[in-house]
């Protein structure tokens, strides 16, 4: 029965008529928003769980689920759907985080901390923020099930704007602004960019009323010089979303000037598009020029994983840092996908999963620190100490949140990280030399920062704040208990994810 | 010699039933005149009104007719009614339905005298301004409803402007249309020194290009000895064919260059564009709606017409010359509205910077020319004029109140804007969407009209037509493009991130530089945050400024903003059905 339905239409719908919902509660109804959200975010929750019924694992490589409408067929573009075990996952993956975004939001995080404002007024933003959390889940859902270039390219521009506002109306300090314009600014340009080559390759393909159709369009550009430029009008698009050196410039202040929850979402799972779109379009679309393009690719990878591994030591705000280990494990990902062994690619599959995960672990632990700040929202990692005797369940859950991102045995962060490093080593001796680098540098920063804020001498004024209280745990522990169990029992992924990487190496030997 | 010429002259056969949405509006705006002159003040502007717009709607209904009679299915195909003096097309079809949308919308807004219950315009346009007469009038409540025959005669010019098969015939229609819009233009009620100014400045350089069409048309007809369109291209192509140097040739050349600069002056076109951001600010701005609309609109028409016989029949040197040229100005037109438009801080300079940008991406979509550009240009068209009539109708609602509460002028520094988002959330929605839909943000109306024009012209550049390969037009407009985000994202930004003057000065911070700026502090902000960089260029306006309110509109100017936005976002979403009549309609 659950075959005959669309069910990823209906993942994508729910959450849009939530946000509508939102929208129209009165101002003065706001105090019922966050509610409204969760019941909309849980009921997303058991759509999703009716997905993976009607997934059938064993055909994980293939696209299912598939919904196909004309769309506009005057410029060939479809409404075309379909998931395989990887877009299903991440799916998974935007759709878990949601209601721990919202929960975490519930009363005051990231938003309303203005001086001065009332009790109501922070209750009316709350309530268009979640709205704005909604519309974007409505995105993620579609442009991880996307299988025309046209609507992802739409879908990828779309979902800027509700992020903008994210950033811009419900950031916090001076400069989220000039955040929210320098985010919006990179990935327009970025998009822009990936326009002309959607052009460019829809005339190489069939044209007619289904020529932006993933399927129609793999591998069909003849000329090997215009592959090699479409393929890079792509790369850029997507290197500036995953981020990668040297046009990751926008996110560490993005993460620093947005919500906490908003940089979960931004981090966990926008980013994760252009990883995605590297894996499902550039490689397809372009195998050959992946191939000749993989050398300086690898380089970049490489240069973000010590990069970012560098400038995360150095960093005096905790935001920032979160943001320039993301630099550094995106580098990770990147490298196992160029790898084009269906090791290095399920291993970085499973990397944009976990990191999902650990950074998103972070970015709501960080949040909840800093409410326990002197002012309620310092994110210096300066202002504090000492805090593990303070409140020793944030400290915990903190620890174990950077033991994720230093990819510590036991988590599923350490699965994912050692499968990419070994792809690595087998394609190339001196990038995996220099990517494992990579995880001394997380000892690092992740051990450091954790002295500086857990341990030492306690600051006076920070004696008497609470630990974490029962919401905030419970937005913690479904993230602490997915990494435990996909640590130990990581097959539950990979059984999902082994078989699109086959079909994606199989793909690139095609080409040749 | 007379008797002779008498049996020479043949009347020219007329299908009047081709000619209905013409006669019906030029008809109403005789008897608007009629109207004007003969009926009481009273019960005039009611009855104006409902002529203007029942014009409108007949006249559109009437095209739909002869569209589907001509057009449809089985339709019986192009009718020249007046033997070849109009073209009564699918082309000609196109372009008068988009501009009847745009001008009843524009009309619409211009009805409408919103809560403060005054019209737009000045109560009596003669009185010189600042003299006791026109206080006098003020204080009488004078109106006058001139401006509703001279909207309707404007109209009629643009009908006929881009049906027109010869010279005379367009340079008829365009003074048709452009004469009252010099009047409309000086007709402001507020800052109406600025206003005549502006109609001064229009109506010079309007002369001017008016002039240059002219002198145009002489060197056409001294070359091919006709003044019809049709008729020059034969000639031309005779010339081309024969191998041999025309002995006129530059003739053609030049008349060709002197015809389109006529013509891009009405588009608004760098070289050309001066005049419109000074004329789009001084004249009402109802008016500015309808001329950023409308006029563009109907001259872009004329452009493609004129472009597509040059490149049917002109000689190959001068097809080089004339759409070289046209690449020139579609470059210099792109970079002017760009970067201009990043500078201004008046909103409606903002827009006429805009919609000068837009006249270069419309010049490149017409160099796809192929069939797929006709109906590309035209829902550019579409898109582009419903926006722009929606924006302008959001500027005639925000306006400044005095101390007393008077409802004055409208609040057209961009500073003025800020924190309308909190105060006044549709308007500033609506407005954002506008504005995206200019940048050409997906799941708006204008991505798709930029989206479809640009991948028409790449077809024909894919397949080797046209003498040269537009591409780099496309890479250059896409580049113009984004950097154009930048304003309209800035206005964005001051609407929904930046507290409004009067509310931080309620929380007591104060102004520290500059006779007129503040610094561009908001809500969470700490005090010190703010770099004297961030002061320099700033447009915040000091709390001395005069109040901001959105006024309410009567209703008009409301409907209009709503459909506005209803069709951004829904032909952003699904743009099938308009693409497939245009298809059906161009064949393409």
């Amino acid at each position: 029965m659950l075959d005959s339905l669309p069910m990823l239409t209906i993942l994508a719908v729910v959450p849009l008529i939530g946000a509508i919902v939102l929208w129209s509660l009165p101002a003065a109804k706001s105090a019922v928003a966050p509610k409204v959200a969760l019941g909309f975010a849980g009921l997303e929750l058991v759509l999703l769980v009716l997905t993976f019924m009607a997934f059938d694992r064993g055909n994980a490589g293939e696209f299912q689920l598939t919904e196909q409408f004309s769309w506009i067929p005057q410029i060939g573009a479809s409404y075309a759907l379909g998931v395989n075990g990887l877009s299903l996952l991440l799916i998974a993956l935007a759709i878990v985080l949601v209601p721990l975004v919202v929960l975490a939001a519930w009363k005051e995080q990231g938003v309303g901390t203005a001086v001065g404002e009332r009790a109501a007024v922070a209750a009316n933003r709350l309530r268009l923020y979640l709205a704005l959390v909604m519309v974007l889940t409505t995105f993620m859902v579609l442009i991880f099930a996307a299988r025309d270039v046209f609507l992802f390219h739409v879908v990828f521009e779309a979902m800027l704007i509700p992020v903008y506002f994210m950033i811009g109306s419900f950031g916090n300090g001076a400069r989220r602004r000039y955040a929210a314009i320098k985010f919006l600014l990179f990935s327009l340009v970025g998009g822009l960019i990936m326009l002309v080559a959607v052009f460019g390759l829809y005339f190489q393909g069939p044209r007619g009323e289904e020529g932006f159709l993933i399927d129609n369009l793999t591998n069909v550009v003849a000329d090997p010089t215009l592959e090699k430029w479409l393929f890079i009008g792509f790369f850029i698009a997507f290197a500036i979303k995953a981020p990668m050196f040297p046009v990751h410039t926008w996110l560490p202040d993005t993460a620093q000037h947005a919500p906490a929850g908003t940089s979960v979402l931004l981090v966990g799972v926008l980013d994760k598009i252009g990883t995605y779109g590297m894996l499902v379009l550039c490689l397809p679309l372009f195998p050959n020029a992946s191939t000749w393009a993989a050398p300086v690719i690898i380089v970049l990878a490489v240069i973000s994983i010590i990069y970012g591994g560098l400038l995360a030591i150095g960093q005096r705000d905790l935001m920032r840092l979160i943001a320039y280990t993301s630099v550094s494990h995106f580098g990770f990902i990147v490298l196992g996908i160029f790898t084009f062994s269906s090791a290095g690619i399920t291993g970085s599959s499973f990397y944009m999963i976990n990191h999902g995960l650990s950074t998103g672990l972070l970015f709501l632990v960080a949040g909840f620190l800093f409410l326990r700040s002197r002012d309620g929202s310092s994110q210096l990692i300066a202002e504090y100490g000492g805090m593990q005797r303070v409140t020793p369940v944030l400290a915990g859950v903190f620890f174990v949140a950077g033991l994720a991102a230093l990819s510590m045995p036991g988590l599923s962060t350490f699965i994912s990280e050692i499968t990419v490093l070994i792809a690595t080593f087998e394609a190339n001796k001196w990038a995996g030399a220099f990517a494992a680098t990579g995880v001394v540098l997380a000892a690092l920063y992740v051990l450091l920062t954790y002295q500086k804020i857990f341990t030492g001498p306690k600051v006076e004024e920070l004696s008497d704040k609470p630990d974490l209280n029962a919401r905030e745990k419970w937005v913690v522990a479904p993230l602490l208990a997915l990494m435990l169990i996909l640590g130990f029992v990581p097959n539950i992924a990979l059984n999902y994810l082994e078989a699109p990487s086959e079909t994606s190496v199989s793909v690139l030997e095609g080409a040749h | 010699m007379i008797t002779q010429l008498l049996t020479e002259f043949q009347a020219p056969t007329i299908s009047w039933t081709y000619l209905l949405p013409i006669i019906i509006l030029a008809g109403s705006g005789i008897l608007s005149v009629l109207i004007e002159a003969l009926v009481r003040d009273s019960v005039r502007r009611p009855i104006q009104i409902s002529l203007m717009i029942g014009a409108q709607v007949a006249a559109f209904i009437s095209l739909i007719w002869l569209g589907v009679k001509s057009f449809g299915p089985n339709g019986s195909g192009t009718v020249l009614p007046v033997n070849q003096a109009l073209h009564f097309d699918a082309w000609t079809v196109g372009i008068q339905a988009v501009l009847l949308i745009c001008s009843l919308l524009a009309t619409l807004v211009l009805i409408d005298r919103t809560s403060a219950k005054q019209d737009p315009f000045v109560a009596t346009a003669a009185a010189v301004p600042g003299s006791e007469y026109e206080e006098l009038a003020r204080q009488r409540g004078l109106q006058q409803t001139e401006v509703f025959p001279l909207v309707l005669f404007a109209i009629t010019g643009m009908m006929v402007f881009p049906a027109a098969g010869d010279l005379v015939t367009m340079f008829v229609a365009l003074e048709v249309l452009s004469l009252p819009l010099y009047v409309l233009t000086a007709m402001a009620r507020r800052r109406r020194l600025l206003s005549q100014e502006a109609a001064f400045k229009y109506f010079v350089l309007g002369s001017f290009a008016s002039a240059l069409f002219l002198f145009g048309s002489a060197l056409l007809y001294g070359y091919a000895g006709t003044v019809n369109l049709y008729g020059i291209a034969q000639v031309a192509q005779a010339h081309g064919q024969s191998g041999q140097i025309p002995q006129f040739g530059l003739m053609l050349i030049l008349g060709g260059f002197l015809l389109l600069a006529g013509i891009l002056f009405k588009i608004g076109a760098a070289p050309f564009q001066a005049w419109t951001p000074d004329v789009y600010q001084g004249a009402p701005t109802p008016i500015t709606g309808f001329m950023a609309a409308c006029t563009k609109i109907a001259a872009v028409g004329v452009l493609l017409r004129v472009l597509n016989y040059v490149v049917l029949l002109a000689p190959v040197d001068t097809q080089r010359a004339l759409i070289g040229g046209l690449w020139v100005v579609a470059i210099l037109t792109m970079i002017v509205g760009t970067v201009a438009g990043l500078t201004q801080t008046d909103i409606k300079r903002m827009l006429a910077y805009s919609s000068i940008g837009h006249a270069g991406f419309i010049i490149v979509a017409l160099m796809g020319l192929n069939a797929s550009t006709l109906s590309a240009v035209v829902f550019y068209l579409l898109a582009y004029g419903v926006a722009t009539v929606g924006a302008f109708g959001i500027v005639t609602l925000v306006r400044e109140v005095s101390e007393g509460g008077e409802v004055l002028g409208e609040a057209t520094h961009i500073g003025q804007w800020a924190g309308l988002g909190k105060r006044s959330p549709f308007i500033a929605g609506a407005f954002s969407l506008f504005l995206l839909s200019f940048a050409g943000l997906p799941l708006t109306a204008g991505f798709i009209a930029k989206y479809t024009a640009f991948s028409s012209v790449v077809a024909t550049g894919v397949s080797g037509m046209g003498v040269f390969n537009p591409v780099p037009l496309v890479i250059v407009a896409i580049v113009a493009s984004a950097i154009s985000l930048f304003f309209y994202i800035r206005v964005i930004v001051l609407m929904y991130f930046v507290a409004p003057a009067e509310e931080r000065a309620l929380t007591g911070e104060l102004a520290q530089a500059g006779p007129n700026l503040a610094d561009p502090a908001e809500d969470g902000d700490e005090p010190s945050s703010t770099s004297p960089e961030a002061v320099r260029t700033s447009v915040v306006l000091l709390d001395s400024a005069p109040h901001v309110e959105v006024v309410k509109s009567e209703g008009p100017t409301l409907a209009v903003i709503v459909v506005a936005a209803a069709f951004v976002v829904i032909a952003g979403i699904y743009p099938t059905p308009i693409l497939g009549v245009l298809t059906s309609l161009f064949g393409g």
